[in-house]
């Protein structure tokens, strides 16, 4: 594919923007460094000298405050300096743009950005209009990606179920507007997942989505047939006004999640979220707060894996200079 | 006083002429003679066109030149350049400027910038409703007495089916050509890319083959009903090229035009988020771009335009959904339509005819041909010529192309219009 | 060398071997010694020196230290004393995890080259080799069983 413009010229990870093209050694490499510094965090000082000196910028253009934490603390667990700007209330509203954002940001003599931002392909943008030495990490752009997200929740399934190679994963929702999905269908696929279902009605479903390497179903029930993962997607309340869903209760009755439909999974399944949920309208209390429920962990874990993720792509290659790459061009 | 052009091979289509001839232009600009000097011709001037071809300018069905009301992102002064380096002699220009081609003051505006430059001809299009707003019928009948060659309401679609009846039917009173942009708007919503398998990778909103399909079909009704003749401009899928053969197989009067871009990228192209191919309608898939190139050499599909939209580098510099949609195109219409010839779609004399002689019917011309007493546009090229594209060598005003670095086989030498030398192309310089 | 290490038996020592060859001495000595508790291991990834210039080790292990090092008399174990950096790394990480009470420094080859003021307190063997020249420690397995090997190799090898 050209133009991923996440490698660098010998192949290695420079910047974190999406988890398609990932081979399974990269996505390995980081679930078992993740490992290692979930021990850092149950230690008396859960810090580690490896990013010292090194400025990071979490820059929020749309708003999440768990998502940003948890960046912040995998940072500052690494020794960084960490600086949050939300922009979504600073400079873009009046009508700087994303680049000069970055600019300015820049030349404050930035070592990563972490970005946030409602438009597919934003983080990307970013990471071809820097210069080499800075890295970027994608915190979730649009409907595309959230690639640590995506890792987060392979670290999670590989935790509790140990490996993936006979894995049946179901992930339910709005398929169609989630960057969690797409990141995780792509990890899934990668790590060698034998089946992976999507499910949704055809509404919240993408066109030509058995392309990403799914299979979809409309029926939950048939859907959850043994199935060893289920993940669970928020769903906006918005997608009523576009007219996606009738209500929230026949969503509920259809795709929520009750520990009745859980029962068609097979018995030692798991359940996750990517969270925040809406309780009573994806997934029921009882099994958020359930035994089959990893939701806590979950966030837990989203620590190590984003200093995992941050220690790999700032390590290393600081004396090399490396021309700034643009998409690769085909020849006619 | 007069010129010659010697040695060159002439492929003129529309007068079926195919072979090694000189052409004379006399002291006035028009054509005098094909092949041997015509009596009395003082010849002062020779081109020597040996090893090149030599055949009508182009006629381009679309090209935004942004003046007036976006002078930032290019000028008719800027643009009608880059038309002529590309061998294009003749543009229309849709009335979405500001203020809109809707009254015949800006008709005339537009074009007598154009003549000031003595460089490519501008037929501007006529607005079919007021301002673009599809709720009145501007005075079509003025509008066509002022220079427009047709009406349209370019990329804004008329909502209202009554209005854009009786838009249709007032048009067909007067015998004038309506072009459309068929589109479905609730359907194309906030999408930008083909709703596929791209858009679907990279979560971006999606433009349904139903935008354009709906559209057209809707089109064709009151094509039928009115019985308008009509011009559908830039199809991109396969199924509304098949409703538009269908209607030309009923004898409906519609004609129906590509982009260059449609007929050699796809939504694959996009890749990573590559702003550059950001157009609308949208790159769709394989199966489309492969029906288009059919349908050209069906010739349903009548034309080959560059839908040139020139823009300032920020305009592409934002995340692909907020990115302005578009492609500087002129300067790779006519290397994109010789790459057919390469590609096996067409003959050099089809992929030629896309270009001037069928462009120049649809909009009703006197051009696009080299009979004797036509204006003397000419375009000389160099059919062998291997050549890079690159942004120092582009001189319109947009570097905003997907095209950059290709390799581009057939090269313009040299443009005259009206029998005046407007582009020798420096060859000094390239090397 | 736990010959030496004896008589440091009296203080209750906990023993923590650097990853990797460390880890098999310090296996051995552990054994030998007969200590009670469990071996505790570092790895020093994520304290190296020469991070921004090599990067991440791809094979990181977690650190493992079993008991609370507050107050307790450690025994450091590597395999070579060359530079004195990782020794450097393990210390700053081994104080992450608490105050301990003292460390000794036992390596199994002491080598010349040394570029810090780190020196050992017990020492199996000196060497002396060119600059070029490394020595490593090898096992043909894993295991505390496995046959332990040093090598010494050329810049390169």
């Amino acid at each position: 594919m050209s133009g991923d413009l996440q490698f660098d010229s010998q192949g290695r990870l420079h910047h974190f923007l999406t988890t398609e093209g990932l081979d399974r050694d990269t996505i390995l490499q980081i679930l078992d460094t993740a490992e290692s510094f979930v021990s850092v965090g149950e230690r008396e000082i859960k810090k580690v000298p490896l990013l010292r000196g090194k400025t990071v910028v979490n820059l929020f253009f749309e708003s999440s405050t768990r998502t940003r934490t948890t960046f912040e603390i995998a940072a500052k667990r690494l020794s960084a300096d960490v600086i949050n700007v939300d922009t979504r209330v600073s400079s873009t509203t009046k009508g700087e743009t994303l680049l000069d954002t970055i600019r300015n940001l820049e030349a404050m003599h930035t070592d990563l950005f972490v970005v946030r931002h409602s438009r597919s392909g934003a983080a990307y943008l970013v990471a071809q209009h820097v210069p080499s030495h800075v890295r970027i990490i994608n915190a979730g752009d649009g409907s595309h990606a959230h690639p640590t997200q995506g890792m987060l929740d392979m670290f999670t399934i590989r935790r509790y179920k140990g490996s993936f190679e006979n894995l049946k994963v179901a992930i339910v929702g709005d398929i169609l507007h989630s960057r969690v999905a797409r990141s995780q269908i792509h990890a899934l696929t990668t790590l060698g997942v034998p089946e992976v279902r999507v499910i949704a009605p055809k509404t919240l479903l993408p066109t030509a989505v058995e392309r990403l390497g799914v299979h979809s179903y409309t029926d939950m029930r048939a859907g959850l047939d043994d199935i060893d993962v289920v993940i669970m997607l928020r769903l906006q309340r918005e997608r009523m006004e576009s007219a996606r869903i009738p209500s929230e209760q026949e969503y509920f009755n259809l795709y929520g999640l009750t520990t009745d439909k859980l029962r068609l999974a097979k018995k030692d399944a798991i359940v996750m979220h990517p969270g925040p949920m809406n309780r009573g309208l994806e997934i029921d209390s009882s099994v958020a707060d359930g035994p089959q429920s990893v939701i806590l962990p979950q966030v837990t874990n989203g620590i190590a894996v984003r200093m995992a993720v941050m220690a790999i792509i700032m390590g290393g290659k600081a004396q090399e200079e490396m021309p700034a790459k643009r998409p690769a061009r085909r020849h006619a | 006083m007069g010129l010659v052009i010697r040695g060159g091979h002439i492929i003129d289509p529309a007068n079926k002429v195919d072979g090694k001839h000189d052409i004379f232009v006399d002291d006035k600009g028009f054509v005098a003679a094909v092949g041997n000097a015509p009596p009395g011709l003082e010849v002062t001037q020779t081109l020597d066109a040996t090893g090149k071809i030599v055949c009508p300018g182009l006629v381009d069905l679309r090209a935004r030149l942004r003046e007036p009301g976006l002078e930032y992102k290019a000028t008719i002064e800027s643009e009608v350049r880059a038309a002529v380096a590309a061998g294009i002699t003749t543009l229309c220009c849709p009335p979405d400027t500001d203020p809109v081609i809707d009254t015949p003051a800006m008709a005339q505006m537009i074009q007598q910038r154009a003549w000031r430059f003595g460089l490519a001809f501008i037929h501007p299009l006529g607005a079919l409703t007021r301002g673009l707003a599809g709720e009145r019928l501007t005075d079509m009948e003025a509008l066509d007495d002022a220079g427009c060659v047709g009406l349209s309401n370019a990329l804004k679609p008329v909502t209202d089916t009554l209005v854009m009846r009786r838009a249709l039917e007032y048009a067909a009173s007067f015998d004038l050509t309506v072009f459309l942009q068929s589109e479905d708007p609730w359907l194309h919503g906030s999408g930008c890319v083909h709703e596929g398998e791209v858009g679907t990778r990279l979560g971006l909103p999606g433009i349904p083959e139903a935008a354009e399909t709906v559209g057209v079909a809707r089109d064709l009704a009151l094509i039928e009903q009115t019985g308008v003749r009509a011009h559908f401009c830039q199809l991109s899928s396969a199924r509304a090229v098949a409703m538009v053969t269908e209607a030309q197989g009923r004898r409906l009067p519609v004609t129906a035009d590509v982009t260059a871009h449609h007929l050699h990228l796809t939504e694959h192209d996009i890749g990573f988020f590559n702003t550059q191919c950001h157009v609308l309608p949208p790159l769709r898939s394989v199966r489309d771009r492969e029906a288009l190139r059919e349908a050209l050499k069906s010739g349903a599909l009548a034309a080959i335009c560059s839908d040139h939209q020139p823009h300032e580098p920020d305009a592409k510099l934002a995340p692909f959904g907020d990115s302005a949609p578009g492609i500087s195109g002129l300067e790779t219409l006519f290397p994109l339509t010789l790459k057919l010839v390469d590609d096996n779609v067409l003959s050099l004399n089809d992929a030629i005819a896309c270009v001037t002689c069928k462009p120049a019917n649809i909009l009703g011309i006197d051009s696009g041909h080299l009979s004797v007493g036509a204006t003397a546009d000419v375009c000389v090229f160099d059919p062998q010529e291997w050549w890079a594209l690159s942004e120092d060598k582009l001189v319109s005003r947009g570097h905003n192309t997907p095209f950059l670095g290709w390799e581009l086989r057939g090269r313009v030498t040299h443009t005259l219009v009206g029998g005046q030398m407007v582009f020798e192309l420096d060859q000094k310089a390239e090397n | 060398m736990a010959q030496e290490l004896r008589p440091l038996l009296a203080r209750n020592p906990m023993m923590i071997g650097i990853h990797t060859g460390g880890v098999w001495v310090a296996q051995r000595l552990h054994d030998l010694l007969k200590l009670q508790e469990p071996l505790g291991t570092l790895d020093i990834s994520f304290y190296r020196d020469d991070f921004t210039r090599i990067g991440m080790n791809p094979e990181v292990k977690a650190s493992d230290l079993p008991v609370n090092i507050d107050n307790r008399h450690v025994i450091l174990v590597d395999d070579v004393l060359h530079t004195g950096r990782t020794i450097r790394a393990a210390m700053n990480e081994i104080f992450d995890y608490g105050r301990p009470a003292s460390v000794t420094l036992a390596v199994l080859i002491d080598r010349n080259g040394h570029e810090l003021p780190i020196h050992a307190d017990i020492v199996g063997h000196t060497m002396s080799l060119n600059k070029g020249q490394h020595v490593k420690l090898t096992s043909d397995s894993a295991t505390s069983e496995g046959a332990l090997e040093l090598k010494v190799q050329e810049a390169g090898e």
